[in-house]
């Protein structure tokens, strides 16, 4: 039997009758067709569905729509300016070439937004070890780690 | 996922009378365990009770020598927590160590004890704490809690509420990942408390154990080398393709070691 | 006006904005009006009989809209899926090509093979209704490790290989190698796994295909490496469609390291069914899926033996593999451990006498195929550890029994068929050891041991083959298509270009680099160039990108078209300036008579061929549109040195790569910031085989073992350092560009690195990879053992 879910997606409040068993990250990509927040795995490993729920970085195909009732939701589609300026964090992602063929990217940028507001000072190992809920097979995570460090100094300045 | 019928209960006493009325509904906590596994369908109730909307199931009470976390709490907030870490910084740090921070932003106290993974971290941290789990019910001494692989003595209708660890004198967690998963193959909890020492171990074994042996050694001394010399027995420990039960015995060893100088680091 | 200095610059990706922002186009984000959904139902067993399949029950389920089967299939004489080169073997007779339906027929031969489709309107309840479909299997005994495959009595995965035996092959003059062994001072022997691997690219595959009757023609969205490839072999081989009524396109794509270059099943049943149901069918994997249905890469078992003189001088080698195939031959299967892996082991080395031989064996798991490497990862771990191993067995220093026995004159022509026509092997070592400070490293072992840990450094100078060509040889080999590549170059009346590429950029960058290759030439702005790529609709043909080809071959062809653009264009200048062709200068953007001030800007002459007032038309056609073909005169050999240092915690096993140099020669450089990139991926992928990634079946059921990432152990961030990278240059002779190709060194060289330096580290001669903890520990534990008795 349908239920009804009522959140906010990128500012956007959305309301839905949905199947008890959507997960969060169906509804976003087929219902509210956000097809930038991606799904790699089936076992909440590759993080490529990286989203942010009041504020919190979420796996979102590890959970489901209902448990996102009367939420917050940011994606990736809501991260750059309503100009289409690029975050600091995505822009430094760019100018490092932390991205190859962009599948990952959403998720390791939406951690990575995540895991700059938490640190105050992110140094190579720390970004390292909190980057472990994201892989990436294309980068070899050397220019990723070098983005964050910068993404997360613009975001300070 | 199979289809399921979905409940949001307002209260303890909502969701345990949801339960009463469909003996096989599920209660549904951060499910970053749950969720997974009925997307692989390897689970399939037939009713999800979800505890997400209860506000008393969630935040951390410390009072006294007694540190009070509901079970709803996340494991990034107690990871991140000022009173743990002021007052058990063991805990808070096995709290970071579970899974990533997406899952840790989602996973709960509650959810992780109630599954008794053989691998999870939690049951490490609240049998070496010797800590107390409230249930709407009763409350269970960890020493009665665990019963076995993903067995524990909760009863049908059965909900955590909070679980309630003593303050001891000083405690340290050592852990080696399953490079994969990340979950333990081996994780130690060592406590020196109240209750004396206890050191309970997590992945190596069907659910979490003590090791009186440890414990006796380090009621004597407390360092490091009290333990370095005590093998356990692999027979009965899991073996797996990431570690045989040979190699876990003597993980329990090198983590005991470095769970105690963790201990002794943090004062 | 032009951008001049474009080729060698780090211009950051134009492709960049649509990935960061979530606005990228994968195959799973194209939704299409009435879209269907599959799911494919598939075998639980590794080796069975299908008694039965009992669809109604399925066909009944709620929104279900077809179930297929094989029989199926072959009613609509849907053929099986083809292998694309033919090996012979040293008996004269080709290697046994088992049929490879795309459902299975009767039997299944892997866990995961394909043994029916259900296809309803959402996926999910395609997915219910699959649970309803009956099927009957009669179990059967599988087999699953190479070791096992020929063994006497064993199950036979194919009716036509009783002993699972696909084929034989030999490469080299073994009498005069057994000979060279016979009176050798030194002989260094080793016995190698090669582990098997899981791709994994973070993009599970999908395919979207759609019928549209009113031209009786089909479009096909797939996560492929290579469209045009992937709807010749549909349409000529498989569907026996007609090719022009077939598009195929492939959008942005999620990675692919090999696994998205083949012909896959579900490719090709979602194409025909599309017809049958008259609706669009889209399916998307599952990683599980993923996991048991794309080509996995590796899987050799091999004995290796190094002869050596007095002096350390490498006499001769002699290599025996045995190569897995997996249950079918995927589309390149036969070529990765014979062309592309015998033909490297002379390594960077004059080792005169070299004989390889390889069997390929069948079994019961999914196929086995190229991966990021494909034959060369394998070839350059055999040359590397016996290479190390030999040094440290004759107490001479590594680097210098390698520099012994460098290759220093070219063009050079190896005992196994390549012909290098460049290199400096002494350049990339030297540079390697000077950035890794190889000098330090005994201060650096002292320190690590004072912390308890144990520190060791391994080299691997390795080259490799790539932009596999040229057509005519590679077709003498065996190969059934051409490993050309096609470009065309489009100029606007306004004189900004597309370019259309059968390359295919899935995370390489090619909308960058090749911007800058035409631009450059051109000599205009980046700005006013786009590329065009993965799509049959738009581009004229391609090859697509595999084995590092995509800059010498795909990049050439696009040069030879810009040239084309060029001379045209002097022609139309010549006539606008009123002078001799033979006078026409062309650089800069401008069109100039030489020794004069006379000078046209490209812009105005592509004008001009649009409208064509002044102009000669009863010499020349209007336009500005060229296009070209090229195919190599070689393969391109891009080597380097690679060197590791590793610390072992001997309390745990556990192996932190404590610093990685890489040194590369990948000849001219465009886009140095992409090569790195590329450096960097390749590498970690190395390290992955080298430290955690291990693809295990059950020798008893057959079953994955490690069929979830929660099993199968990906390298993350914090499983890697940053890299030390530097390059030196010697440019390939053969393509205009002088480039190499970089994509896979990585993956090539640090295998053997890795696994050198841990060797070194824990004093022992040898440890099969991955080095797991436990692994290591064991090692340990031994060699604490044989030092007690």
């Amino acid at each position: 039997m349908p239920v009804k879910v009522s959140l906010t997606v990128n500012g956007k409040p959305v309301t839905a009758d949905v199947e008890p068993r959507t997960l969060l990250v169906d509804f976003i990509r087929a219902q509210l067709r956000l097809t930038g927040t991606h799904v790699g795995c089936d076992t909440a490993q590759c993080g490529a569905c990286t989203i942010h729920m009041n504020g919190a970085a979420v796996k979102c195909c590890n959970m489901l729509v209902m448990q996102a009732q009367g939420a917050n939701l940011v994606t990736i589609e809501g991260i750059a300016a309503a100009d289409g300026k690029l975050h600091p964090m995505q822009e430094a992602f760019r100018e490092h070439h932390g991205l190859q063929c962009g599948f990952c990217t959403p998720g390791m940028v939406m951690s990575a937004i995540d895991l700059a507001k938490r640190h105050a000072n992110l140094n190579e190992a720390t970004i390292r070890a909190e980057l472990d809920g994201n892989i990436c097979r294309c980068t070899g995570y050397h220019n990723i780690v070098k983005a964050v460090q910068a993404g997360a100094q613009a975001m300070r300045s | 996922m199979y289809p399921f019928d979905y409940q949001r209960a307002a209260s303890v006493a909502d969701a345990a009378a949801l339960l009463s009325r469909n003996p096989d509904a599920k209660l549904l906590a951060g499910g970053q365990t749950l969720v997974g596994a009925m997307k692989l369908r390897l689970a399939a109730p037939p009713q999800l009770v979800d505890l997400g909307a209860i506000a008393d199931l969630r935040g951390i009470k410390a009072d006294g020598g007694t540190l009070s976390i509901g079970a709803m709490t996340s494991h990034a907030e107690v990871a991140g927590s000022k009173d743990v870490k002021q007052r058990i910084p063991a805990l808070a740090s096995l709290a970071s160590t579970i899974g990533d921070r997406m899952v840790r932003n989602m996973g709960t106290i509650g959810g992780s004890i109630a599954n008794s993974d053989p691998a999870a971290d939690y049951p490490a941290g609240v049998l070496g704490l010797g800590a107390t789990v409230n249930t709407n019910k009763r409350k269970l001494a960890a020493d009665q809690f665990f019963k076995g692989m993903y067995e524990t003595a909760l009863e049908p209708g059965e909900i955590i509420v909070s679980v309630s660890f003593p303050v001891p004198k000083r405690a340290g967690y050592a852990k080696f990942k399953n490079p994969a998963s990340r979950y333990a193959i081996v994780g130690v909890f060592v406590c020196e408390g109240q209750g004396g020492v206890r050191v309970a171990v997590t992945g190596a074994g069907p659910s979490a154990f003590r090791v009186p042996e440890m414990e006796k050694a380090l009621a004597s001394k407390f360092s490091p080398d009290a333990v370095a010399g005590i093998k356990i027995s692999s027979s009965g420990l899991n073996s797996d393709i990431h570690a045989s039960s040979e190699y876990r015995a003597h993980l329990v060893t090198v983590m005991a070691k470095r769970a105690v100088q963790a201990a002794l680091a943090a004062g | 006006m032009g951008d001049m200095n474009l080729i060698g610059s780090a211009v950051k990706r134009r492709e960049d904005y649509r990935f960061l922002t979530g606005a990228g186009t994968y195959t799973d984000d194209v939704q299409i009006d009435r879209q269907s959904y599959a799911y494919f139902v598939r075998s639980p067993h590794a080796h069975a009989t299908i008694k039965r399949i009992g669809k109604d029950k399925a066909l009944k389920a709620p929104g279900v809209l077809a179930v297929f089967t094989g029989e199926d299939l072959a009613a609509g004489k849907v053929a099986g899926l083809p292998c694309g080169w033919l090996i012979t073997g040293v008996d004269g007779q080709p290697m046994k090509e088992p049929a490879h339906p795309p459902l299975a027929q009767g039997k299944v031969r892997h866990v995961g093979d394909q043994v029916a489709v259900v296809i309803a309107e959402t996926y999910l309840q395609a997915k219910d209704a699959a649970e309803l479909l009956e099927v009957d299997y009669d179990v059967l005994p599988a087999v699953v490790d190479v070791a096992d495959a020929r063994k006497k009595g064993g199950p036979a995965v194919h009716d036509i290989a009783p002993d699972n035996t696909c084929y034989v092959w030999a490469l080299g003059d073994k009498s005069a190698v057994d000979k060279a062994f016979a009176s050798a001072h030194h002989v260094t022997r080793l016995d190698f796994v090669n582990n098997r691997l899981v791709p994994n690219a973070v993009e599970p595959r999908a395919a979207l295909a759609s019928y549209n009757r009113a031209d009786d023609s089909y479009t096909l969205y797939v996560a492929s490496q290579n469209p045009h490839v992937e709807r010749l072999l549909m349409t000529a081989f498989v569907l026996g469609l007609p090719e022009h009524k077939v598009r195929v396109i492939a959008p942005d794509v999620g990675g692919g390291f090999g696994s998205k270059i083949y012909l896959y099943a579900e490719d090709v049943v979602v194409t025909w069914a599309s017809k049958q149901i008259n609706r669009p069918v889209k399916w998307t994997a599952e990683r599980s899926e993923s996991f048991l249905s794309d080509a996995h890469g590796r899987d050799h078992l091999t004995h290796a033996e190094l002869a050596l003189d007095k002096d350390g001088k490498f006499l001769a080698m002699r290599v025996q593999t045995t190569a897995s195939m997996g249950a079918y031959l995927s589309t390149f299967a036969s070529c990765i451990p014979t062309i592309l892996y015998a033909t490297l082991l002379a390594g960077q080395y004059t080792t005169p006498l070299i004989y390889c031989e390889v069997t390929a064996v069948f079994t019961n798991t999914t196929p086995v195929d190229a991966y990021r490497g494909a034959g060369r990862p394998e070839a350059t771990y055999v040359v590397e550890r016996l290479v190390e191993t030999a040094a440290r067995e004759m107490k001479l220093d590594p680097a210098e029994i390698r520099r012994r026995n460098f290759i220093r004159q070219f063009p050079y022509q190896t005992p196994v068929a390549l012909l290098y026509d460049t290199g400096n092997y002494e350049a990339t070592l030297s540079a390697a050891m000077d950035l890794a400070d190889v000098a330090g490293f005994a201060g650096r072992r002292r320190q690590a041991a004072e912390r308890g840990k144990l520190r060791g450094l391994g080299y691997a100078a390795y080259i490799e083959a790539c932009g596999i060509a040229p057509s005519n040889v590679a077709g003498s080999l065996g190969a059934r298509a051409g490993l050309f590549e096609a470009g065309e170059v489009r100029v606007h009346p306004t004189g900004k270009v597309t370019v259309f590429t059968g390359s295919h950029s899935h995370g390489q960058g090619h909308e960058t680099t090749f911007a800058q290759v035409v631009a450059s030439r051109l000599g205009i702005p980046i700005d006013d160039v786009d590329i065009v790529h993965g799509d049959t609709g738009r581009v004229l043909f391609g090859m697509g990108t595999y084995g590092s080809r995509s800059l010498a071959v795909g990049g050439t062809a696009i040069l030879k078209a810009v040239d084309k653009v060029i001379a045209k264009g002097k022609k139309i200048a010549a006539h606008l300036m009123e002078a001799a062709e033979t006078d026409v200068e062309f650089a800069d953007g401008v069109f100039k008579v030489a020794g004069t001030d006379k000078q046209v800007p490209f812009a105005q002459v592509a004008l001009t061929a649009y409208v064509p007032h002044n102009y000669p038309l009863d010499k020349l056609e209007p336009g500005l549109n060229e296009n070209a073909f090229y195919d190599p005169t070689n393969f391109t050999f891009p080597a380097g040195t690679y060197v590791c240092e590793v610390e072992v915690d001997p309390d745990t096993g556990s192996v932190e790569i404590a610093s990685f140099t890489a040194v590369d020669d990948f000849g001219k450089i465009i886009n140095p910031m992409i090569v790195a990139g590329q450096v960097h991926g390749g590498l970690t992928q190395g390290i992955g085989q080298a430290l955690l990634e291990n693809c295990r079946y059950d020798k008893a059921s057959g079953q994955l073992l490690t069929g979830s990432l929660l099993d199968y152990c990906m390298p993350r961030a914090d499983n890697v350092p940053s890299f030390k990278l530097d390059t030196k240059e010697t440019p390939c002779t053969h393509n205009p560009l002088g480039v190499k190709g970089c994509g896979e060194a990585g993956a090539i060289g640090a295998p053997a690195a890795v696994m050198n330096a841990i060797t070194d580290a824990l004093g022992v001669r040898d440890l099969e990879m991955p080095a797991t903890p436990e692994r290591v520990w064991r090692a340990l534990e031994q060699a604490k053992m044989q030092k007690a008795a």
